[in-house]
């Protein structure tokens, strides 16, 4: 729980464009980074994301699995995010409640609906045998804006992942041999969520701002501007105004979350 | 008879190790241990309150312990979220591996605890699990007797292998016999034991795990010394 205080102050400090860390409101904190390959061995895709202080991995796993009957000829993708105890005091064991739910769904929406893995190419027998992309994040230190970070760290990974060795006939997958063939990636997506508070917009909010903000806007957008998935949260509304700023602000800066991701 | 290892290791060297502290800045202590391709990161929150309530214990703190391996960190298929029951028995041995070292009495009503996530796994993750939660727990400034060191010892073919890794383990079927200790003291807190030995042999290996916990133990204390060296 954040007091009122906090909540007044952070909001003071907003009205004016400036923050408790010093930084703009548009800007990222740094480091911004990702470190490939922290599970090499084991997974088939991994990498570590640091944004400021906040950290999360994900990792890939796949599997070869009957398609869905709506969808005989594509792939699957299943992506999940467990909030750690390790990663938050505030965070308990058990069965994923709502918040890491909805942040699964919405990175989940960003590399569906961006199409940026190539779901055909994951067919391997149509309506017997696909290929199904497991993506599981863990933040290990939250420091606020996991929506971005539990993005970026997905996309890195998928992008990380090569094929582990499949034999057709006697349907069996050899996790310990890797191929060289990655995943299928047409274009990856930068997924950015802006905060309002007041009448303030601001990205990549530390955790006191991620706990008092009025309302989100998570933009994904792949690099002409087209926007891809979009998720509102918080208890305010917008005006039209409102998200047509937001949505600029999302592709704006969406730039600079390509970037990291194609370092 | 097992002549030569297949990571051209020597019978009695361990796979190598990396080890830090204060790797998870939320947590009140965090160290992060390797050993070849198994890494554990360790976070410790408390002395905290301990809910829910009833489990409250006005005489001790209790320790309370979460091995988790990450969906994608085993050798094989994604690992399912939740606990499973070599999950649940791995935190419990964990746990009483660690008691000793600490006064619990000291915590009335509180809860110590420690989660633990394995990023990458090849054999040895309990011992890992354990290297890493004692140095979360000094780094947590929580008082202790001692750190707490751990090492898998397998016999492999009627060979004695120190630190087996998940070829000796699974594929060549090796007994695993994981053993954390306390290392000034030598006594021990962890033993298990998966697989056939005769006693004399068994003794041989418990041997050859203290020698190689001593080694692990000069890391730990060399992690916990620079970050304190660093924090100036």
């Amino acid at each position: 729980m954040t007091s009122k205080m906090i909540r007044d102050y952070i909001t003071s400090l907003v009205s004016k464009g400036i923050r408790d860390d010093g930084r703009k409101l548009l800007e990222y904190r740094k480091p911004m980074t990702v470190e490939y390959g922290v599970s090499p061995k084991s997974a088939e895709g991994s990498a570590k994301v640091q944004i400021g202080e906040t950290e999360v991995v994900a990792g890939v796993k796949m599997e070869v699995m009957e398609p869905f009957p709506d969808s005989p000829d594509e792939g699957n993708l299943m992506v999940n995010v467990e909030l750690l105890p390790l990663s938050n005091p505030e965070f308990e064991l058990g069965p994923p409640g709502i918040e890491a739910i909805e942040l699964a769904r919405v990175v989940d929406r960003a590399i569906r609906e961006s199409k940026c893995v190539d779901m055909k190419k994951l067919c391997i027998k149509k309506g017997e045998k696909v290929w199904t992309v497991v993506v599981d994040i863990y933040p290990l230190n939250d420091n606020g804006n996991l929506f971005d970070a539990c993005a970026l760290a997905a996309l890195a990974a998928v992008k990380d992942a090569k094929f582990p060795h499949y034999d057709e006939k006697n349907d069996k997958i050899d996790y310990t041999k890797k191929t060289e063939k990655k995943l299928p990636i047409i274009e990856l997506p930068a997924s950015v969520t802006v905060l309002k508070i007041k009448d303030s917009f601001l990205i990549d909010p530390n955790y006191e701002e991620t706990q008092i903000y009025d309302a989100r806007l998570t933009v994904a957008s792949l690099k002409d501007g087209t926007i891809c998935a979009l998720q509102k949260g918080g208890a305010d509304s917008f005006t039209l105004e409102d998200i047509d700023k937001m949505i600029d602000i999302g592709i704006d800066k969406g730039k600079e979350f390509r970037k990291v991701l194609e370092k | 008879m097992y002549k030569k290892r297949n990571d051209g290791r020597k019978f009695d060297e361990l796979r190598p190790i990396q080890a830090k502290t204060g790797v998870v800045k939320r947590a009140d202590g965090s160290a992060m241990f390797k050993i070849g391709n198994t890494r554990a990161i360790a976070a410790v929150y408390g002395p905290r309150e301990l809910h829910p309530k009833f489990l409250q214990n006005p005489e001790k703190g209790v320790l309370r312990c979460n091995y988790n391996m990450m969906g994608f960190s085993g050798a094989g298929e994604r690992v399912r979220p939740g606990p499973n029951r070599r999950a649940k028995e791995l935190s419990m041995v964990i746990e009483k591996s660690l008691t000793p070292v600490l006064d619990l009495t000291a915590y009335p009503n509180a809860v110590i605890d420690i989660f633990i996530e394995l990023v990458e796994t090849d054999a040895g993750t309990r011992c890992a699990a354990i290297c890493a939660a004692a140095m979360a727990l000094a780094d947590a400034g929580i008082p202790m007797k001692d750190l707490v060191t751990a090492v898998s010892v397998g016999d492999a073919e009627g060979t004695l292998c120190l630190d087996i890794n998940a070829y000796e383990d699974c594929d060549m079927g090796a007994t695993d016999i994981p053993i954390a200790i306390m290392p000034r003291t030598g006594e021990v807190t962890l033993l298990q034991l998966d697989g056939k030995i005769k006693k004399e042999q068994l003794k041989e290996a418990i041997k050859m795990a203290i020698k190689g916990c001593k080694e692990i133990y000069e890391i730990q204390k060399k992690a916990l010394k620079e970050r304190y060296q660093n924090d100036k």
